[in-house]
């Protein structure tokens, strides 16, 4: 059996990860980072995805994409309020919302099957085979048309989804693997762009999923935004510019406003710098943690409420909690932590890395998909409550909010008019009365046999799998007859569409290929110029000048050739200077080596 | 799903609707497998949950050996284990769990479990209440006198005017939640007698008075779980207006 891997798709980092005989592993790239920044840039050069992406944010902001998350499965109007913070056009399409980059137009599911893309090709460098099958999370709250864009993502990367699952819930198995905890266990999940809050239960290897909640557009990228949207204010009345004119500082705000949150996790108080465009030099100001933390109060606030729904919704109370996990970057901030702990009353886990132990989940699941792991279950809920649009407007539900997965509601359909031939069916998913106040997921249209009104029988199944995905079908009860059903997804691609993209995803695999081999070239003769020209600087004086000057000579042409578009030439100058300078590492060694001796030796004196 | 009511049954008897296997055609003696070639066999539409759990049909029910149950037939249906078998098997595996999650579901809490033998043993679910109870007519009245003059008087007025309104709603809201726990007691007293009744259906043959005797019980299960549904919406109207 093919190996299956778990992906974590996140809202500002994707992580890939397997397993390793018991232990679950996330597999890091050549420059060590395991986290893939979520981050697209199509450039002249073609397509580039992650770290070096994310230099391309303020050069080439039109094009670069990032959280591209927020958009999965939804509408332009669903984003409406946000669009100011992004650079990159928006438009709609078919009910989903499509990304302008220059000529071409991209759905959100492409987008983050490049990021996919980049992650199967890491695990395929990594372990030396094809990866096909994999398990993707996504947030708990997450309603049918984000689960199934995301579902649409890795057919379009050429991966087989065998399970969406959800990250809360991944984030427990990856815990409770390691801890081997019993009990109740509430996973607290606040990243880049979601929040999720989910209850479980843990026993004898069975996770059990008692309620759920969330908000799948609320995370670090909100907090940011509060913290842009003082510098802005400041900014305008300082100097009287209009930051948010320009594309490129918008977007060095956005990296800095995010850096200053982060610094404040760990100190008190630090300083955000601004470069001014049309020569107005560089805006500096002080922030404190708790000017921060006055900023985004409502915002974690706003988590809490959540809690306390699923908190109800599980029928317990705070206390009978007991253990509280922490997963997502945004748990990383000391206010965060504080709401939870006293929401709960106990101090919050966060042994594992935030940042990774969902990933590792998903190898867990994995592993347990391909036969693995066969002790531990994850019995996990649907988030939202499924139905139908009935008469007047309202929405009649039928499979209720926080049931275990899989299950399934059966309703009879019938004819009001005489010789009616088909019956319209709406989708719905969502907690109000009305049916325009919940998400529509799909439409259908039932065949029914031309009878008198109220003859035909027609039972129609909704199915909830294990992923969490919306199946429909119908039989004629009558004739006991099957039929197929068209459902029409309100805010997803259609089968063809995703077939039209599976196969533009193959004609640009080998120019992108290309691209992405050149772009990891230069980024390695960058990095062993800069290691070269220091080894210099520290050893100079211990080499002849005709090896310096070989040196030398071998680094211009590693400049040359990265210039250069021929990916080869590049890989073949890197090599040259590794031998030019062999001797200089060797002379180096062997003074630090000297060095550290002598070191230890004046340490271990009485 | 047309359930057929059982005139108290002697023993709970595990039935599956079908003798064969769907796989290799032999007789299906094993509960949920095959034995000749160890294929899942899929749940029968008409088993009804208790029978799915393996519990006879009683009213109390014992939540840890239900739990247990629960996820022990979860490790034998869960598609997460079906995912290198046929086509055909992941079917059932996910007809089998979908089945096996709204059963637990529905026993786990007392109130469904209690709606839901009701709809067994009695043909239809509970009726829906749309005038007050009886018993409960006066306070219900009263209350809704209250609620009117509190919803006129609210936007408007002062909140010190208020205090003597509020106080006199949350006395109502009291004794209203008086009458419920007075009605959960009752409802345990039903879900005691017709487990008593089960027993001596097993011991005894059903003569008249058993019989008669059922049709109290189950009458008066029903009437109280839409008084007890009755109840509640209003407390939680009430809640909604205070709050
Ligand atoms: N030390 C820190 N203090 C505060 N915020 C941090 C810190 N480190 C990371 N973050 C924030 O965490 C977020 C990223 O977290 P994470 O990688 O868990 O998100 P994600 O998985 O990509 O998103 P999601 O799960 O919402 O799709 C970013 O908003 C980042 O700014
Ligand atoms: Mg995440």
């Amino acid at each position: 059996m093919a190996r299956i891997l778990g992906i974590d798709l996140g809202t500002t980092n994707s992580l890939i990860a397997y397993m390793d005989g018991k232990t679950p592993r996330v597999i890091a790239g050549k420059q060590g980072r395991a986290m893939v920044p979520s981050v697209v840039a199509m450039t002249d050069n073609g397509l580039i995805v992650g770290d070096p992406a994310k230099e391309h944010l303020v050069r080439n902001p039109e094009r670069t994409i990032y959280s591209v998350k927020r958009f999965m499965g939804k509408s332009l109007a669903d984003v409406s309020d946000e669009l100011k913070y992004f650079p990159y056009k928006l438009h709609e399409q078919g009910g989903v919302i499509r990304i302008q980059v220059g000529e071409k137009t991209y759905s959100p599911p492409q987008i983050s099957a490049m990021i996919l893309k980049e992650l199967k090709l890491r695990a395929e460098a990594h372990l030396g085979e094809d990866v096909r099958g994999v398990v993707i999370t996504v947030p708990a709250y997450f309603n049918d048309s984000q689960r199934q864009a995301t579902k649409d993502a890795g057919m379009i990367a050429g991966l087989d989804v065998l399970r969406i699952i959800n990250e809360p819930t991944a984030a427990s198995l990856a815990y409770g693997l390691q801890q081997k905890t019993q009990g109740t266990i509430a996973v607290y999940d606040l990243g880049g762009g979601t929040f999720d809050i989910s209850i479980l239960k843990l026993k004898q290897g069975i996770f059990e999923v008692l309620a759920t909640n969330g908000n799948t557009h609320l995370g670090g990228d909100d907090f940011d935004r509060t913290i842009i949207d003082l510098l802005l204010h400041e900014i305008r009345a300082e100097s009287g510019l209009d930051l948010s004119q320009y594309a490129d500082q918008m977007q060095a705000l956005r990296l800095e406003a995010e850096r200053v949150k982060i610094r404040l996790s760990d100190d008190v108080k630090t300083q955000a710098t601004i470069e001014l465009p049309e020569g107005k030099g560089t805006f500096r100001r002080e922030m404190t943690r708790e000017q921060l933390e006055a900023l985004v109060s409502d915002l974690i606030e706003r988590t809490l409420s959540p809690c306390r729904l699923a908190l109800k919704d599980a029928g317990l109370q705070p206390s009978q909690i007991d253990e509280v996990v922490l997963v997502g970057g945004s748990t990383r901030m000391p206010l965060v932590r504080q709401r939870v702990q006293d929401l709960f009353g106990k101090v919050p886990h966060c042994e594992l890395n935030p940042d990774e132990v969902v990933a590792l989940g998903a190898a867990v699941q994995a592993d347990i998909l391909s036969g693995g792991t066969q002790d531990m279950l994850l019995l996990d809920v649907t988030p939202l409550s499924l139905g139908i649009e009935t008469m007047g407007g309202v929405m009649s539900p039928l499979i209720r909010r926080n049931t275990t997965i899989p299950t399934s509601a059966k309703e009879m359909f019938t004819t009001y008019v005489d010789g009616q031939t088909s019956v319209d069916i709406h989708i719905l998913q969502g907690e109000r009365e009305l049916a325009k106040d919940n998400r529509s997921l799909a439409r259908f249209q039932l065949k029914v046999p031309p009878l008198p009104a109220g003859v035909p029988r027609v039972e129609v199944q909704f199915l909830i799998d294990a992923n969490g995905i919306l199946n429909v079908t119908a039989k004629d009860v009558r004739t006991n007859q099957t039929q197929s059903i068209e459902v029409k997804p309100s805010h997803g691609l259609t089968d063809d569409e995703v077939e039209r993209m599976i196969g533009e995803s193959f004609k640009f695999a080998a120019e992108d290929l290309k691209a992405r081999q050149l772009i990891e070239a230069r980024t390695e003769a960058e990095a062993i110029r800069k290691a070269t020209e220091k080894a210099l600087g520290l050893g100079g004086h211990l080499i002849g000048p005709e090896e310096t000057r070989a040196i030398r000579a071998s680094l211009e042409s590693l400049t040359a050739a990265s210039a250069g578009e021929d990916h080869r030439a590049v890989r073949a100058r890197i090599a040259d200077v590794e031998k030019t300078t062999h001797h200089l590492a060797e002379v180096l060694m062997d003074t630090s080596l000297k060095e550290a001796l002598q070191n230890k030796k004046l340490e271990e004196l009485p | 799903m047309e359930q057929k009511p059982t005139v108290l049954p002697k023993r709970t008897e595990l039935h599956m609707a079908r003798s064969m296997c769907w796989h290799c055609q032999s007789e299906v003696t094993g509960e949920y497998f095959c034995e000749q070639c160890v294929k899942v066999q899929p749940l029968s539409k008409e088993l009804d949950y208790f029978t799915c759990l393996g519990l006879p049909r009683l009213l109390n029910i014992d939540l840890e050996a239900l739990e247990a149950k629960f996820y022990t037939l979860s490790r034998s249906f869960h598609p997460d284990f079906y995912h290198n078998k046929t086509d055909s098997e992941q079917a059932i595996s996910l007809g089998n769990s979908a089945l096996l999650n709204i059963a637990y579901r529905t026993l786990k809490d007392p109130i469904q479990r209690a709606e839901y033998l009701l709809k067994l043993e009695a043909g239809s679910a509970k009726d829906i209440r749309t005038s007050p109870p009886a018993d409960l007519f006066e306070e219900i009245l009263a209350l809704q006198e209250d609620l009117e003059e509190y919803r006129q008087a609210a936007p408007s007025q002062n909140q010190a005017a208020l205090e003597p309104l509020k106080a006199k709603l949350a006395s109502d809201r009291e004794q209203l939640e008086q009458r419920q726990r007075e009605m959960e007691l009752r409802l345990a007293d039903l879900f005691n007698a017709w487990d008593l009744l089960h027993a001596q259906a097993e011991s005894a043959p059903v003569d008249d008075r058993l019989r008669k005797e059922r049709e109290t019980i189950l009458k008066g299960l029903r009437e109280l779980l839409s008084n007890r549904t009755y109840l509640r919406n209003i407390i939680t109207d009430l809640v909604a207006v205070m709050a």
